[in-house]
């Protein structure tokens, strides 16, 4: 067989709803899996049976949601590339590109109910259209041998695809339409917006054609960063730990509990000022650079540590701690809020690198010196 | 964007107005409002707004547009430096993505 329409397996199989242009359609056995409950049937067409997928999102789909969200499993949440049908589609149903990310796609379906369509899914490593349109995965190559391999011509009478417009970075239209004889129409930003798209004759106003990282958008990118980022903020709070036991006197475990938990957790207050705090706060912070922000969100935070360590001299110790926790909370906000220029809609590369080359020296310089402080007052 | 405005002056696009021939597939496909079609020509309106995704060079169907494409992501430019290459995130398989 020459088709790969993502060789899912089906039991239930639906005939009828789209015009099959040869004579023998094929026929070929199907059986449910357990965790494709979003197939919900099969279309017969001359390119073989294309399965048929849900508009409903079910728990189980709202649960993937959230793990991918908190940077569970994430890597691994995609589904087989190939075309997929949307209600009854024919030879004239629209055809929509997606990703094989199944964050992409359940979105995606989630705003088709109602209509008649063909989710073309490419192959793009479980990556979503954005990320992998940058990357080259979503792009020109995929689309021409996805055409190719799942029979598109075959199935459409039409010479349309609609490509969401944030794959734009890795897809060439003329180079698709020479490749493979379809015209890319490019679609909203947002798969929300796709209905009034369609309907408006493939027609996208400004609005739909704008990146936003509104509130929203920032908030739900904060865990996954927080995952990604907690591995140096852990190596960072263990080197405070073990260094926190030395002392005029020798080495002391005690003081590891004592001074070296109250380090610890400066330190991951210091991660979250700019995993979280900046990302939050991002329009309402002074700068553009993200490391201007994030450091300034670092010495508001570091401001209110010191003003609560001078109600409780326990808590810092000498003066010298003091000085150190005021270079090091900046410093280490600064270099979190920095990385979150790869989860922002908006930041070129120009620019972070414009950014990183005046922010990383000076990152390393105050933390570099906190910690030498720091280390100065264990023993005095 | 919410009033969100990154760094200045620093932007690698370029349009050359003399090939453009007004198809306008630079002001679809760009995700921030960079481009202005007018009088069958395009115009770069809002320079400092472009984030260097490279769709538009991409989809100029007569070469009028360059620009050092690439993602403005710190830890990518990080993990270029490390590995000797141009900025890259890992997005490829390993667990510690930037993408979501």
């Amino acid at each position: 067989m020459e088709n790969d329409n993502n060789g899912y397996a089906l039991n239930e199989t639906e005939t009828g709803a789209a015009s099959c242009c040869c004579e023998k359609p094929q026929e070929q056995t199907y059986q449910r899996s357990e965790n494709l409950h979003w197939i919900i049937g099969a279309i017969n067409t001359c390119a073989g049976y294309i399965p048929k997928v849900s508009t409903v999102l079910l728990l189980d789909d709202k649960i993937g949601v959230v793990k991918t969200r908190l940077g569970i499993g994430r890597m691994q949440y995609s589904l087989a590339p190939g075309l997929y049908a949307v209600g009854s589609p024919g030879t004239k149903s629209p055809v929509l590109v997606s990703a094989n990310y199944k964050l992409s796609f359940d979105v995606l379906r989630s705003n088709l109910s109602g209509r008649d369509a063909w989710i073309l899914v490419l192959d793009t490593k479980g990556i979503n259209v954005w990320c992998a349109a940058g990357k080259g995965t979503f792009g020109t190559e995929e689309i021409v041998r996805r055409i190719e391999s799942t029979r598109l011509s075959e199935i459409v009478a039409h010479k349309t695809i609609i490509v969401p417009q944030l794959g734009a970075p890795g897809v060439s239209a003329q180079e698709v339409q020479r490749g493979s004889g379809f015209r890319v129409k490019y679609g909203p930003v947002r798969a929300g917006d796709i209905n009034a798209y369609i309907d408006a004759g493939m027609k996208a106003t400004a609005e739909m054609r704008r990146v936003n990282f509104t509130f929203r958008d920032r908030i739900v990118l904060i865990p996954v960063e927080f995952m990604i980022g907690m591995k140096l903020a852990f190596i960072a709070a263990v080197i405070f730990l073990i260094l926190s036991g030395l002392s005029r006197g020798g080495y002391s475990i005690g003081r590891v509990a004592g001074i070296g938990g109250i380090a610890a957790a400066l330190i991951f207050i210091s991660f979250l000022s700019g995993v979280a705090l900046t990302p939050a706060l991002l329009p309402w912070l002074p700068g553009r650079a993200f490391s201007v922000k994030g450091a300034l969100a670092g010495i508001a935070i570091a401001a209110a540590v010191e003003v609560y360590a001078f109600a409780h001299p326990a808590i810092l110790g000498s003066w010298l701690s003091a000085a150190a926790w005021l270079l090091v909370i900046p410093a280490i906000s600064s270099f979190a809020a920095m990385n979150f220029t790869g989860a922002s809609t908006y930041t070129s590369l120009s620019g972070v690198k414009k950014e990183m080359n005046i922010a990383m020296p000076a990152q390393a310089i105050s933390a570099g010196a906190g910690l030498i402080l720091w280390i100065a007052g264990r023993f005095v | 964007m919410n009033g969100l405005k990154y760094i200045p002056n620093v932007v690698t696009l370029k349009l050359n107005v003399e090939k453009c021939v007004g198809c306008a597939m630079c002001a679809d496909v760009c995700p921030h409002a960079v481009f202005e079609i007018k009088n069958r020509k395009s115009r770069i309106t809002d320079l400092d707004a472009c984030m260097e995704c490279g769709a538009c060079e991409r989809n100029c169907a007569v070469g009028a547009i360059t620009v050092n494409a690439g993602v403005g992501c710190a830890a990518a430019v990080i993990q270029g430096k490390l590995k000797g290459t141009e900025p890259t995130c890992d997005c490829g398989g390993g667990k510690s993505s930037c993408c979501g």
